[in-house]
C-alpha cells in the first residue's frame, strides 16, 4: 500500500487527466538553459581553479609577471561596453512585455554594436601583448590567463552571433514561441556572460596587478 | 601559432600516410580488420537485401523517440562492450603467457605476444571503452527509455537534444573503433599520465584519439544530462509529486545532477592537454611553468563523481527490480531517495583518493580517508533497505532478480575493498595495483549486472516479448563463475604486490593465479556464446512469450501501466497518479484499464536528420584535430554551427497524432496479445490477466467480467 499521508478512495481517484495540456514549453526551455549555464559555470570554475593553482612565482617562469603588463584600462574598457550592452539587452526585454517589434530589434542591434566593440577592445588587448611576447606558449601561467580572456571573448562571439540570428527571426517570425523562449535564454546568457566578466575583472585583470 | 610536430605532415592528410595504417603489417590487427570488413558487409548487405533502408533511415536514424534513442545507446553499450572485453581477453592471454623471464616470445614481442606499445594501447582503450562507451551508454540509454515512462510523460523535454546526445556519444564510439585501424591508441592507460602524454613524449596520433573520442563522449553525456534533469523537473504526470516518483527516476536524478556539474570539468581538463598538444601551451608540462598535479586534480575531479554516475542508476535499477519480485513496496523509500543524494554530494568531496601517494600532505590525506569511507553510510542504508524489501516477502528468483541480487553480492564485495582503500596508509601499499583494480572492477561488474538485470527486466517493455529463461540463467551462472575467476587472484595478487598495466609479469611464482584468470575468462567467452544463445532464442520463440502491459505481473510503478512494446505516444492518455507505486495500487482496487474514454489528439515531436549529420560533423571535426587535418576540422565546425542556426529556422518540428491512429494503435496491440477471443485466458479478480498473481480485492463487490476491448472493466471508467 502507499505510505502516503493522505489515503486515497479508490473509489473516487482520479485515474487519467483527460485534455492535459502537457507542459509550459517556455517554462521548460528555461530551465533547459539554466542547467546549460550550470556547465558552462563549471568550465569557468575549473579554469579559474587552474589559473590559481598557475599563479606561483614558479608558474611564471621566463615571462613577464603580471603586474608588469596588465593594463586595465582596456579591460576597465570592456567592462563598460559589456554592462551598457546587457542594459540594452535588458530594455530590448522591456520592449518584449511591450510587445514592440521595433524597439526589441532596435536595443538588440545596439546589444550587439555594444558586443563588438567589447570584441574590439579585447582583440587589441591581446594583439598588443602578443606583440611584446607575452603568448599563451609563453609560461603556464600565460596559458591559463589567456585560456580564460579568450574563452570569455569566444563567448561573446557566440552571443553577438546569436543576436544577429534572433534579428532575422523576429523580422521573418515575429513573437512567436520559438522567438520568445530564445530571446529570454539569450538574455540569461549575456547576463551570465556579463557576471563572469566581474570574475575575470577581478581575480585574472585586478588580482594581477597585485601579483 | 600550431606546434611544431616530430614526423610528416601534408596540408592535404595531415598526418595521415599509408605508414599510418597498421592493419596493412600487423597480423593480429590485419585479423580483426578483415573480420570487421566482413561484418560491415554482411549488415550492409542484408539491409540492402531486406529492402530495409527507408525503413532505418525514418524509423531509427533520424528519431527523436526516446524509446529508440534509448535502444541505440544500448546497442551502442553493447558494441562497445564487446570490443572492451576483446581488449580484457588479449590482457589476459599476455599475462597468462610471460609470466617469469623465462617465458617465450611470439610476434616480435620478447615475451607473451604483444609489445609493450600494443599492449599499453590494450589497456587505455579498454579502460576507456569500458567506462565512457560502454557503461555510460548503457545506462544513459536504460534511463532514457525508462524515465519518460515513469514519469508519464509522452518524450523528453528536448527530444531533438537527445538524438544530438546519442549522435556524439556514437561519434566518440567510431572514433575509438577507427583507431584500432588508422593510426594507433594511446598507451598511457586510459586517464592519461601527466606529463606523458604531452608531445614531447607521446609524439602520435595516439592521445590525440583518446583525448577527442572522449570529449565527444563528454559533451554527449553532458547535454544528455540537461535533459534527463529537465524532463524529470518539467514533464511528470499530474499528481506525480516528487514524493511518488520511482527510485529510478530519483536515482536518474541524482546521478545526472552528477554528470551535469561533473562533465564540464573533465572537458576542461582535456580542452587544456588539447592546448598543450596542439598550440604548445604549458598547462601540465613539465617545466615551463606548467603544473602536474592540475591535470591529475581536474581530471580526478571528473572522475570520481563519474564512477558515482555510474553506480547510481545500478543502484535504481536494483531498487526497481527487488520490490517487483519481492511483491511488496519498497522499504526505506525517503532513506533512499536521500542516500542517493547523498551518495552524489559525498561523490564531490573524495577525488583525491586517487592519488593518495603523490606528495598531499598527511592531513589531506585524512581528510579524503575519512569522506571517502562517508559514502558506506548511504550505500549501506541502500543496501540494508533492499535486504528488508525482500524480507517476508513474496521473492521470485526470476533472472531480473537474480541480477539484481548478484549485483547486491558484489556490492558488498567491492564495498568492503572500497573502504579498505579508502585507508591512505593502505594505499601507499597497493597503490596502482592490482587489488585496487580488482576492486573497482567489482565495483564496474555490479553496474553490469544491475544492467543485465535491467535489460532482462524492461526488455518485454520495449520490445513486447520477454526473453527465455534456460539460456539465460547458464548466461548469468558462467558470468558469476567467470567474476570469481578472474577477480579472486587479482585480490590476491594485488596483497602481494602486483602492480597494474604489466605487460609482462616478473615472478614465475604468481603463473598459477594467471592460469586461473585465464579460466575465468574462458568462462567469460562462455558466458558471451551463452548470452548470444539467449538473445538467439528469445528472438526465435518471441510469438510464444509475448508479453503483456504488465509483464512481470507484479510491475508497480507507471512503465507497467501501458503496452509492451510501448508505443510512439507512450500513453494513450496521460495517467494521473494517487499514489506512490500506483500500478500496485490500481491493481489492488482492481483498476486495470489502460485508458479511459475516448482517444484525444496526441502532440509530438517530428523526426529529424539534423542530430545525425550534426554527430557526423563532430566525428569529422575529430577525426581532422586528430590527425591534424586542418581543413576538415575548419570546415566541421562552420558546418555544425550553421546546421544548428538553419534548424532554428525549421517550424514545421511537430506532428498530431489524430485520435484514430491512437484508436488503431491501442486495438493492435491488443489484437497482437490476444488474437482469439480473450475466454479462453484466465481472469483473476482484481489482478492482471494470464500468468500474473492473484491479489485479494479490497471489496468483493465489484464486478469482474470480460470485455471485447481486452481490459478489465470496472465500475467507472472514465474518470
Amino acid at each position: 500500500m502507499s505510505s502516503s499521508a493522505v489515503s486515497i478512495d479508490p473509489k473516487t481517484a482520479s485515474l487519467w487527466a483527460r485534455h492535459y495540456p502537457g507542459h509550459d514549453f517556455i517554462g521548460t526551455r528555461t530551465f533547459g538553459f539554466w542547467l546549460y549555464m550550470l556547465t558552462d559555470a563549471m568550465v569557468y570554475a575549473a579554469l579559474f581553479a587552474s589559473l590559481v593553482v598557475l599563479s606561483h612565482a614558479s608558474n611564471m617562469i621566463g615571462g613577464p609577471t603580471p603586474k608588469n603588463f596588465i593594463n586595465p584600462i582596456y579591460a576597465y574598457g570592456e567592462t563598460i561596453a559589456l554592462f551598457a550592452s546587457v542594459l540594452t539587452y535588458g530594455l530590448a526585454m522591456v520592449n518584449l512585455k511591450k510587445g514592440s517589434r521595433s524597439g526589441v530589434t532596435g536595443w538588440i542591434l545596439l546589444s550587439a554594436i555594444l558586443g563588438v566593440v567589447y570584441l574590439g577592445l579585447s582583440i587589441t588587448d591581446n594583439t598588443h601583448l602578443f606583440q611584446q611576447g607575452i603568448t599563451p606558449q609563453t609560461n603556464g601561467f600565460l596559458s591559463a590567463f589567456f585560456a580564460i580572456v579568450i574563452y570569455h571573448a569566444l563567448h561573446i562571439v557566440v552571443g553577438v552571433a546569436w543576436m544577429l540570428v534572433m534579428l532575422i527571426q523576429i523580422a521573418t517570425e515575429g513573437f512567436s514561441q520559438n522567438v520568445v523562449y530564445r530571446l529570454i535564454n539569450l538574455r540569461l546568457f549575456w547576463h551570465f556572460q556579463a557576471v563572469i566578466w566581474v570574475f575575470v575583472f577581478v581575480f585574472v585583470y585586478l588580482q594581477g596587478l597585485l601579483v | 601559432m600550431f606546434v611544431h610536430l616530430q614526423g610528416p605532415w601534408s596540408p592535404l592528410l595531415g598526418r595521415l600516410s599509408a605508414e599510418q595504417l597498421p592493419f596493412l603489417h600487423i597480423p593480429i590487427i590485419e585479423y580483426t580488420f578483415a573480420v570487421v570488413v566482413l561484418l560491415g558487409l554482411v549488415v550492409v548487405g542484408a539491409v540492402t537485401y531486406l529492402g530495409k533502408w527507408g525503413y532505418l533511415w525514418r524509423g531509427w536514424l533520424t528519431t527523436v523517440d526516446h524509446k529508440r534513442i534509448g535502444v541505440m545507446y544500448i546497442l551502442i553499450g553493447l558494441v562497445m562492450l564487446l570490443r572492451g572485453f576483446a581488449d580484457a581477453f588479449m590482457i589476459r592471454l599476455q599475462q597468462a603467457m610471460a609470466v617469469g623471464p623465462h617465458s617465450p616470445g611470439y610476434m616480435g614481442a620478447i615475451h607473451g605476444y604483444l609489445t609493450p606499445f600494443h599492449i599499453g594501447q590494450i589497456f587505455a582503450a579498454h579502460g576507456l571503452i569500458m567506462v565512457v562507451f560502454a557503461a555510460t551508454p548503457l545506462l544513459v540509454g536504460l534511463m532514457n527509455i525508462i524515465v519518460p515512462l515513469q514519469i508519464g510523460a509522452r518524450d523528453m523535454a528536448y527530444p531533438y537534444l537527445n538524438a544530438m546526445g546519442l549522435w556524439l556519444t556514437a561519434g566518440g564510439a567510431a572514433l575509438v573503433m577507427a583507431s584500432l585501424f588508422i593510426g594507433n591508441f594511446a598507451h598511457g592507460g586510459w586517464y592519461g599520465f601527466v606529463p606523458y602524454f604531452e608531445l614531447s613524449y607521446s609524439p602520435g596520433v595516439g592521445v590525440d584519439y583518446w583525448m577527442w573520442a572522449f570529449q565527444l563522449s563528454a559533451i554527449g553525456t553532458s547535454l544528455g544530462s540537461i535533459n534527463l534533469i529537465a524532463t524529470i523537473v518539467k514533464m511528470r504526470a499530474p499528481g506525480m509529486t516528487w514524493m511518488r516518483l520511482p527510485i529510478f527516476t530519483w536515482a536518474s536524478l541524482s546521478t545526472n545532477l552528477i554528470a551535469l556539474t561533473s562533465f564540464p570539468v573533465l572537458m576542461v581538463s582535456l580542452a587544456l592537454l588539447g592546448l598543450d598538444r596542439y598550440l604548445g601551451t604549458h598547462f601540465y608540462t613539465a617545466g615551463m611553468g606548467g603544473n602536474l598535479m592540475l591535470y591529475n586534480d581536474l581530471f580526478w575531479i571528473w572522475g570520481h563523481p563519474e564512477v558515482y554516475f555510474l553506480i547510481l542508476p545500478a543502484f535504481g535499477i536494483m531498487s526497481e527490480i527487488i520490490p517487483t519480485f519481492s511483491e511488496k513496496t519498497l522499504f526505506g523509500y525517503a532513506t533512499m531517495v536521500i542516500a542517493s543524494f547523498a551518495i552524489g554530494g559525498v561523490s564531490w568531496g573524495v577525488w583525491l583518493h586517487h592519488f593518495f601517494t603523490m606528495a598531499a600532505a598527511p592531513s589531506v590525506n585524512s581528510f579524503y580517508s575519512v569522506t571517502t569511507m562517508l559514502v558506506g553510510i548511504p550505500t549501506g542504508v541502500k543496501v540494508f533497505n533492499w535486504i528488508f524489501t525482500m524480507y517476508r516477502g513474496r521473492v521470485r528468483f526470476e533472472l531480473p532478480m537474480m541480477w539484481a541480487l548478484l549485483a547486491l553480492f558484489l556490492l558488498l564485495v567491492g564495498g568492503m575493498t572500497g573502504m579498505m582503500n579508502a585507508f591512505a596508509s593502505n594505499d601507499y601499499m597497493w597503490h596502482n595495483g592490482i587489488f585496487v583494480v580488482a576492486h573497482f572492477h567489482m565495483m564496474v561488474l555490479l553496474i553490469a549486472a544491475s544492467i543485465f538485470g535491467a535489460v532482462e527486466y524492461w526488455f518485454p517493455k520495449v520490445f513486447g516479448f520477454r526473453l527465455e529463461q534456460k539460456w539465460g540463467k547458464l548466461f548469468f551462472w558462467f558470468m558469476v563463475l567467470g567474476t570469481g575467476f578472474v577477480f579472486v587472484p587479482m585480490f590476491i595478487l594485488g596483497l602481494a604486490g602486483m602492480t597494474r598495466r604489466l605487460d609482462y609479469i616478473p615472478y614465475a611464482a604468481w603463473a598459477p593465479y594467471m592460469q586461473i584468470e585465464m579460466i575465468g575468462i574462458a568462462l567469460y567467452v562462455m558466458a558471451l556464446a551463452f548470452f548470444l544463445a539467449h538473445l538467439y532464442v528469445s528472438l526465435r520463440d518471441r510469438s510464444k512469450n509475448l508479453a503483456e502491459a504488465d509483464a512481470w505481473g507484479t510491475g508497480r510503478s507507471l512503465e507497467w501501466m501501458t503496452h509492451s512494446p510501448v508505443p510512439s505516444y507512450n500513453f494513450a492518455i496521460t495517467p494521473h497518479i494517487n499514489t506512490r507505486d500506483e500500478w500496485a495500487w490500481r491493481k489492488e482496487n482492481g483498476l486495470t484499464e489502460l485508458h479511459a474514454g475516448e482517444y484525444e489528439p496526441i502532440h509530438m515531436p517530428k523526426n529529424t536528420g539534423v542530430p545525425l549529420v550534426i554527430g557526423a560533423f563532430f566525428f569529422a571535426l575529430a577525426f581532422g584535430l586528430t590527425w591534424r587535418i586542418w581543413w576538415l576540422s575548419l570546415i566541421s565546425v562552420v558546418l555544425i554551427v550553421l546546421m544548428i542556426i538553419l534548424r532554428s529556422f525549421q517550424k514545421d518540428t511537430d506532428m498530431t497524432i489524430p485520435p484514430e491512429e491512437v484508436e488503431r494503435t491501442e486495438k493492435r496491440a491488443i489484437d497482437t496479445l490476444y488474437p482469439s477471443s480473450r475466454a479462453d485466458v484466465p481472469v483473476y479478480p482484481g489482478g492482471t490477466v494470464g500468468t500474473a498473481t492473484a491479489y485479494q480485492r479490497l471489496s468483493a463487490s465489484e464486478d469482474v467480467g470480460v470485455s471485447s476491448t481486452g481490459t478489465l472493466p470496472h465500475a467507472s471508467v472514465d474518470r
